[in-house]
């Protein structure tokens, strides 16, 4: 009995780490390439829930309908940091960070505005596809389906960005001007379209976990600002710009905080911020290599 | 091939380059020549659009590049190879010089082709930049603008810091190059060296160009050489 609740309490956690993986990762690799910390990446997160919920709903009861949103809600909010970032991102690249934090927490009151407009004050949710719904019995304990499913998702998303990085021209090409921007122009390249992909990409993975969250909580207007704050203490613990340490950071936070309710109910939700600090303090430049 | 016409450059306030004109002709290999602190760089730096002249022209096969952002200088056909090397320190080897492989007008250097002039790279192809030598990472940094296939190539001291063997071999690329019909601008302090390669030679001094002519007008100068090179 005490084991089962162990175990559901760590598929818990692992899955919501691999929430925090997909949202983190996003905001990482644009920190690491663009040298921007995208205070609107949480918005886009929770653009991508609702655009989810709106997508299913629109589709009705069809059993692909999730899938569908699932599959079109980040190219949705890839398109719309794709616009935020070609239209005014582009014109501050040469200013100082502050002003890059001021003006992304613009966007984020702009687009907090207009998702208000757009679906209102009312909490939505959306049930998980079909074959992912109800629980799957593992050695004996109950486990949700749709917490298997993003467990499958977390690795194939750091896959897919391992080989989108190491595999394709572009990606290639945003590790080198992550490190000297201006010797990828000096191949001949326009460093504001390496700009352009690496934000996509970004933006589409706020997008990604959204879409995916969307059917394990209540999508809601707030959502943005606890997953900017956890998605930028894992991006710090794991070494800014590295992706493998935002799945590491994800790891820890994810885990410390379901497990942390075995140990300390009431108080559940200072564990994960009390491991990240306490790596912080040992490794203040973070787990892995940043780049900064 | 390359005119340059009366460039003055600043770094912020401070004015560095003086009326600097120069000119390299199709197929030549022409010298840059200074001491330390003399402008070298910041020539070629404003060739490329890095540091863009405030006065003056620079024109590349008729048409005028002065204020073009540096890609786009690349993609008329001239690639820099700085002093620095600048290799990307986290890409292989290989990737290093993937990203930068564009088959330009003539096609003629590609990867297998740069492994041939420098076989060390192929033996370490899957490895870090970051973990090569300083004289592997100045021949990776040849042969990554070799790959962009240029018409002219800037070199800003290329043999600076390498063993004489090394310096021999890079010489001889060089001369392969020009045999090839790639036009080159070679920045060097290494007069000795920079003379068995060089058609024509710039002396350039606190930012103006103090002297122009052939390899043999400069042998024959031996004021110039002594004011401005100390040789
Ligand atoms: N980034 C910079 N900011 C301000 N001044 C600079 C900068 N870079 C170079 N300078 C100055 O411009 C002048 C010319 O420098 P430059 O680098 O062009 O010389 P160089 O001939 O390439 O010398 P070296 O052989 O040492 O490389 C020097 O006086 C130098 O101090
Ligand atoms: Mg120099």
């Amino acid at each position: 009995m005490v084991l089962g609740f162990l175990a559901s309490q760590l598929l818990v956690g692992l899955s919501r780490a691999m929430i925090l993986f997909i949202v983190s990762a996003g905001l990482t690799f644009v920190l690491g390439v663009l040298r921007v910390p995208n205070v609107f990446h949480g918005s886009l997160y929770m653009i991508g829930a609702f655009s989810a919920f709106s997508i299913a709903t629109q589709l009705g009861h069809h059993p692909a309908s999730v899938w569908v949103a699932f599959l079109t809600a980040p190219l949705v909010v890839a398109l719309i940091g794709l616009a935020v970032e070609r239209t005014l991102l582009t014109r501050l690249y040469q200013r100082e960070h502050l002003m890059l934090i001021l003006f992304t927490f613009g966007v984020t009151l702009v687009l907090n505005d207009l998702v208000k407009l757009a679906w209102g004050a009312d909490y939505r949710s959306i049930l998980p596809p079909p074959v992912l719904q109800g629980s799957a019995v593992l050695m004996g304990v109950p486990v949700p389906r749709y917490n298997l499913f993003l467990l499958a998702v977390g690795p194939l998303v750091a896959l897919g960005m391992w080989l989108f990085t190491h595999r394709t021209r572009i990606g290639k090409l945003a590790r080198a001007a992550a490190v000297d921007r201006e010797m990828v122009a000096l191949l001949g390249i326009d460093v504001n379209h390496v700009f352009a992909g690496a934000f996509l990409v970004g933006a589409y993975l706020a997008g990604l976990g959204g879409a995916l969250v969307a059917p394990s909580t209540s999508i809601t207007l707030g959502m943005d600002h606890t997953i900017l704050i956890e998605a930028f203490l894992i991006v710090t613990t794991g070494g800014l710009g590295n992706i493998w340490g935002a799945l590491l950071g994800a790891l820890l936070f994810g885990l410390t905080q379901s497990l942390g309710v075995l140990i300390w109910p009431q108080f559940a939700i200072v564990f994960p911020y009390l491991a990240t600090a306490s790596v912080l303090l040992v490794r203040p430049r973070g787990l892995l290599r940043s780049v900064w | 091939m390359l005119e340059i016409q009366g460039i003055h450059a600043f770094y912020g306030l401070s004015h560095v380059l003086f009326d600097v004109s120069l000119r390299v002709g199709e197929g030549e290999v022409v010298c840059l020549l200074g001491r330390n602190g003399a402008g070298k760089t910041t020539t070629l730096r404003s060739i490329m659009g890095i540091v863009p002249p405030r006065q003056g022209h620079v024109w590349f096969r008729g048409e005028e590049i002065t204020h073009l952002p540096p890609h786009r200088v690349v993609q008329k056909g001239i690639w820099y190879v700085p002093d620095d090397r600048r290799i990307f320190p986290d890409l292989t080897v290989r990737e290093n010089l993937e990203i930068a492989e564009r088959p330009g007008r003539r096609g003629l250097w590609d990867r297998e082709r740069v492994y041939e002039l420098f076989p060390v790279l192929k033996s370490k192809e899957r490895q870090k930049g970051g973990t090569l030598s300083g004289g592997e990472q100045k021949m990776l940094a040849i042969a990554r603008a070799l790959v962009g296939n240029p018409d002219l190539l800037l070199l800003d001291e290329p043999l600076e810091g390498l063993a004489p063997q090394l310096i021999r071999a890079i010489l001889e690329q060089i001369q392969e190059m020009k045999r090839l019909g790639l036009t080159v601008l070679l920045a060097e302090q290494n007069v000795h060296a920079a003379l068995q390669v060089a058609d024509r030679v710039y002396v350039i001094d606190d930012g103006r160009i103090r002297f122009h002519g052939t390899v043999e007008e400069l042998r024959a100068q031996e004021g110039i050489r002594r004011k401005y090179l100390l040789v």
